[in-house]
């Protein structure tokens, strides 16, 4: 489905990312596994990527730096020629209260979640204007469409994604490029592993289809938005959720 | 040089050679956006070998512009 095509995927040393840099290069897709910090975790996956037979690639660079993230796509496309696919997923979170969060809290998310996304957007796409082509997926989140308590900064990130990726596609639709997102329920992941029972519980209730969801369930989203399968979509925000958001 | 950029622009905009005066603004006159005219010095970057800041594409509204900036660029 994705032969020959060379993807970017940011923070794609665990979680949900991961799983999109495995399941893009098991289509065909010759992946750049981006991370910041996660050195360890990242190289693990793409020699989990090359013991499938496929290729992949490792590149640290911390997506909140400007420039750094020039240089990558300028590397990317000095040795593979291109940039087919780009998913921003890297991403943390800093939860507190509002009237408790701290300014370098709401500046560290908004940095790397929606800047570091603005960052890769606005360098891979001179380049996809160049190919004629491209397709550019972000993980937002349902907190980005419906808020949360304690995710003030986060959930201001993840809507920011939402309309980042409307304003891009406008801007690149005559250009063959598509922009999408992807808000993803509860996901099980490291992130949401260590929420209490109750707050699980709690979620779980909201959930019509009754089941958390897992990595698999975005990463074949994102795949699908990445393909030509997907060559009419754009500016969408396609929530993976399990129902929980209508 | 003038007359290789300008056929250029008529190519990729597929428009007259004719309606393309040194002096024809791009944007007002021809009705080239701001994307079509960043696609435009894309070309050129590839055409001529050369990296085209963003902040100078922005500058350049005709040909006689784009042709000035070149010849500096490729000197």
């Amino acid at each position: 489905m994705l032969t020959g095509k060379v993807a970017l995927v940011t923070g794609a040393g665990k979680g949900i990312g991961k799983e999109i840099a495995l399941t893009l290069a098991g289509y065909g897709a010759k992946v750049i596994v981006n991370y910041a910090h996660s050195e360890g975790a990242a190289k693990e996956v793409v020699e989990t990527i090359h013991a499938n037979g496929k290729e992949a690639f490792l590149y640290g660079c911390d997506v909140a730096d400007f420039q750094a993230v020039e240089q990558m796509i300028k590397d990317i496309v000095k040795e593979h020629g291109r940039i087919d696919i780009l998913v921003n997923n890297a991403g943390i979170t800093k939860d507190n209260l509002a009237m408790t969060m701290k300014e370098e809290e709401f500046d560290a998310v908004i940095a790397t979640n929606l800047k570091g996304t603005f960052n890769c957007m606005r360098h891979a796409s001179r380049q996809m204007l160049r190919q004629k082509g491209g397709h550019i997926i972000s993980i937002s989140s349902i907190v980005g469409l419906c808020g949360n308590a304690g995710q003030i900064n986060y959930s201001a990130s993840k809507a920011g994604i939402v309309a980042m990726t409307k304003s891009l596609a406008k801007e690149l639709g005559s250009k063959g490029v598509t922009v999408n997102a992807v808000a993803p329920g509860f996901i099980e992941t490291d992130m949401t592993n260590v929420l209490k029972e109750e707050v699980k519980e709690q979620m779980m209730s909201q959930i019509p289809l009754k089941r958390f969801g897992c990595t698999k369930d975005i990463a074949e989203t994102v795949a699908f938005l990445a393909s030509d399968k997907a060559s009419y979509i754009t500016g969408q925000t396609i929530s993976v959720d399990g129902g929980m958001h209508q | 040089m003038l007359e290789k950029v300008r056929e250029m622009m008529a190519e990729q905009w597929n428009i007259d050679v004719e309606e393309i005066t040194p002096t024809t603004n791009l944007q007002d006159d021809l009705g080239i956006d701001s994307l079509d005219l960043f696609e435009f010095v894309m070309a050129i970057e590839e055409e001529f070998g050369i990296e085209v800041p963003t902040e100078k594409a922005s500058e350049m509204h005709t040909l006689q512009e784009v042709v000035n900036y070149l010849e500096e660029a490729t000197k």
